[in-house]
């Protein structure tokens, strides 16, 4: 009895609020009329697929959209089955896409053929970043200890281990290699929390784990981060382990390795869908980002909370796919083209 | 340690409100329809309700998603037997004994002791985390791809040379499993195998789709040849059998006790639930007096693989909670759920949130009992349902393993591939080729590579790291042994024979 009270009392509160959020906000054209689906091209439990499922209760919770949202895991072929499903449902107004950086790689690492500009951009909701971490019984307390360290020693010495084969952590150790003059082991995992863990059990030197992925472990002081591949420091200022915070860690390229790299969380819908819809959505997602919800997954994984849409956040896009091609082509990952 | 005691009572105090209660409830029934429905599956589950709770406080929703995923650990068993459709990959050497049982009209006590042994090795493994966690913690970190790969070997070991049939059908149906396996996207290269530019085939054969298949599907059709009836018709409808199956059932708490500790090392290890239920069926069957029988509806082969699993899928929470790597895929999606509620997964997690994390152990132990009692008194109503009309109850089945292959991966393509791995199952049934070697390599074949040239690639390609410290090695060759069992225990017997050959001399 009391549980039904509960979500009857919730329901009623959820309503005053989505009155109040209607009234708020000027009312678009366009209105979904069944079920919005979220396609996640990744597997569950990755960040892609927590950022969508966090969405997805945030948007039930505060009843932001009249339908119920269904988050949808397509991983299969490294994500290139979700982004053909998009690609293929021309017109479809009630799905979306989230991405992450295998939006580019997939497509050139597999020659599936998919690509972007298949799709309509709808928004940039934040960068995930990736910091470079070792186990904290490492002597290496800084950058600069880390490279002396992989300089004495002979090519292939060094352990790297990273999230998947020619996608965004590959694509940050060929880089990282290259600063250093150094090759190293890449060894691929199936997801981070497993590439963390590896870190911790000392069966790999050093990884370049998410914040959210290594966050636990550096807390319980088994991981040390040395930098952070964004061009400028963490936002984040509350302390995290002892006296460290994200604001704390220094960049590399500061630190004197010279690599660049944060990876795109935004959403995508298939071809051919009307702007009214496209705007729809990125009022909903505005919505979400002034959640308590959101702001705290924001804080939890250190996200940077860039927000772009329309013209810009294509524009933005298209400058990643060719610093990706770049990378792709320079670290020899580019499938042969037929 | 006292400490840790009087946190437990809290959590069942937590537990018990009734409020709590009747979420537990809800979530076991959820989850045994959730299980019961091959395909779904316990992390499609757990993912779709996950929205309900999060209006919920954190420790009331992990009590309810968690029962959930008892539930349907519960609910995997009964179409396992009933139906030899096993809903995850964990119930499939469930359908090996478990099947023939409901075949011969003894569904009622194939039941009771899949449930029943579930509910004992659940338990067993909940003590262990109870009493020494923080241990089993510092243990899963030593497990490095080549010992991840030495548990695999294991696996396989311990089952090759099980079947009846000729090795060589043997090794050609675990050949056509590790080709199916290796269709899609290859996890060390990033690149396409076998796909032969297929877009349907970018996600490869899931092992459901193809179990569904083979076994749910292969097996009406060869019903439908056998004259349409199911053969289990004459299943007992009462709780008689509970009674008396309970009887039975001490005698073999040998089995039950070794079953228990495969199951829980499993589940540590990061291998998991389905490697520990055919590792313990296939040394029950090797150990066994009865092992000659196994196959052919013996009640220690329906124990053994059901007691593993659920300990092992008891004990993977731990690495979760722990470590924060999910240890299957239903542990993926929760592990999801408690970064929401603001629980951060890790080492701190245990001293930070002591109320939520022994309110999730309390709701274990209650869980698992609640479920037991659900199952239990519902056994009568399961084993009834052999009594529908074959005519009636195949196109049941039949439209449930299609909605079933379809939610795996939301694709009309794999419906048909179920098909097509039910006509493939068939005739595979009809030439004796054995089908369970097949779904193991399909189930772990991908692994098992995985870690195999995980550690390759750290040891530059020298197959010494897989002797290089102690734990490893120790695995490996428990795994040799396993694989020359056969030759070891003639070599046993001969002697045996020449001692008793001697002894009536005297």
């Amino acid at each position: 009895m009391s549980v039904t009270s509960k979500i009857l009392s919730f329901g009623a509160v959820a309503c005053v609020g989505a009155a109040f959020a209607m009234s708020a906000v000027p009312a678009t054209a366009w209105e979904p009329s069944h079920p919005i689906e979220i396609i996640v091209p990744a597997g569950t439990g990755g960040g892609a697929d927590q950022m969508a499922r966090t969405m997805q209760g945030i948007i039930s919770k505060h009843s932001l959209t009249k339908q119920p949202v269904v988050v949808i895991n397509k991983s299969g072929g490294a994500g290139g089955e979700g982004f053909l499903d998009v690609k293929n449902a021309k017109g479809n107004e009630h799905k979306l896409i989230i991405t992450l950086s295998n939006l580019f790689t997939t497509p050139m690492a597999t020659g599936i053929p998919v690509n972007w500009k298949d799709m309509t951009p709808v928004a940039m909701m934040a960068l995930d970043e990736f910091v470079l971490w070792v186990n904290a019984e490492k002597p290496y307390k800084t950058v600069k200890d880390y490279v002396d360290a992989i300089k004495a020693q002979p090519d292939n010495t060094f352990k790297m281990g990273g999230t998947g084969s020619k996608q965004e952590d590959q694509i940050i150790t060929v880089a990282l290699q290259k600063a250093v003059g150094k090759k190293m082991i890449y060894i691929p995992q199936k997801g981070g929390g497993a590439v963390a863990v590896q870190l911790v059990g000392n069966h790999i030197d050093s990884s370049v784990n998410n914040p959210i992925e290594a966050v636990a472990h550096w807390r319980a002081g088994k991981l040390r981060p040395l930098c952070v591949f964004d061009p400028k420091k963490l936002d984040y200022k509350d302390k995290i382990a002892g006296d460290m915070s994200w604001n704390d860690i220094p960049t590399c390229k500061s630190a004197g390795l010279d690599v660049e790299y944060v990876m795109l969380r935004g959403f995508f819908m298939p071809p051919g869908v009307s702007k009214d819809a496209v705007s729809y959505y990125v009022d909903l997602f505005k919505k979400v980002r002034e959640t308590p919800e959101w702001k705290k997954l924001m804080a939890d994984g250190a996200f940077n909370q860039s927000f772009m849409v329309g013209d810009e956040y294509a524009k933005w896009v298209a400058e990643a796919e060719k610093l990706h091609e770049g990378l792709m082509k320079e670290a020899g990952f580019m499938a042969k083209t037929n | 340690m006292f400490e840790d005691i009087g946190n437990l009572m809290h959590g069942f105090a937590v537990v018990l409100q009734p409020q709590n209660l009747l979420l537990m409830v809800v979530g076991i029934v959820l989850g045994v329809i959730v299980g019961v429905l091959p395909g779904l599956g316990g992390a499609n589950g757990v993912a779709i309700l996950l929205p309900l709770t999060f209006s919920m406080s954190p420790t009331s929703a992990i009590i309810m998603l968690s029962c959930i995923y008892w539930g349907a650990l519960f609910g995997g068993a009964i179409t396992s037997i009933l139906f030899n459709i096993p809903g995850e990959p964990w119930s499939v050497a469930t359908t090996f004994d478990g099947y023939p049982m409901a075949q011969q009209g003894r569904a009622g006590e194939a039941l009771t002791a899949a449930f029943t042994s579930s509910f004992v090795g659940a338990l067993f493994a909940v003590i262990m985390i109870t009493l020494v966690a923080p241990l089993v913690a510092s243990f899963a970190l030593r497990f490095g791809p080549a010992e991840i790969f030495s548990v695999y070997f294991l696996a396989f070991c311990s089952f090759v040379g099980l079947s009846k049939e000729p090795p060589f059908k043997t090794i050609a149906a675990m050949m056509l499993g590790f080709a199916l396996g290796a269709v899609g996207l290859d996890q060390m290269t990033g690149q396409l195998r076998l796909t032969f530019g297929f877009e349907s085939l970018l996600s490869g054969f899931d092992f459901l789709i193809a179990v569904i298949g083979l076994f749910g599907i292969g097996e009406i059709l060869l019903t439908m040849e056998e004259g349409l009836s199911f053969r289990g018709k004459a299943a007992k409808i009462n709780l008689k059998v509970v009674i008396q199956t309970w009887k039975e059932l001490p005698k073999y708490w040998m089995l039950s006790l070794r079953s228990c500790l495969i199951g829980c090392w499993m589940g540590i290890s990061p291998a998991g639930a389905t490697p520990a239920s055919f590792m313990s069926y296939g040394i029950a069957k090797r150990i066994s007096k009865r092992g000659h029988n196994f196959g052919k509806g013996e009640i220690e082969g329906v124990v053994a693989p059901e007691t593993a699993a659920h300990a092992a899928g008891t004990a993977a929470l731990l690495p979760m909670l722990a470590l924060g790597v999910p240890g299957s895929p239903t542990a993926a999606v929760l592990l999801g759920g408690l970064l929401i509620w603001g629980l951060q997964p890790g080492p701190l997690l245990f001293v930070e949130q002591t109320e939520f994390v022994w309110g999730l152990i309390a709701s274990m132990y209650m869980g698992n009992i609640v479920g037991l009692i659900v199952v239990l008194t519902c056994v009568p109503l399961f084993a009834a349902i052999l009594r529908i009309p074959f005519s009636v109850i195949a196109p049941i089945i039949l439209v449930l393993c299609a909605i079933g292959a379809y939610t795996v991966h939301n694709n009309t393509f794999d419906v048909v591939m179920m098909l097509v791995f039910g006509v493939v199952g068939y005739f595979m049934k009809k030439a004796n080729y054995p089908l369970a070697p097949m779904v193991l390599a399909i189930v772990l074949g991908d692994k098992a590579e995985e870690s195999f040239r995980q550690s390759l690639l750290g040891s530059q390609g020298s197959l010494g790291v897989f002797f290089s410290n102690a734990l490893v090695s120790t695995v490996m060759t428990l795994g040799l042994i396993a694989l020359f069992w056969p030759i070891i225990q003639e070599g046993i017997s001969r002697v045996r024979v020449a001692m008793g050959a001697a002894r009536p001399a005297q």
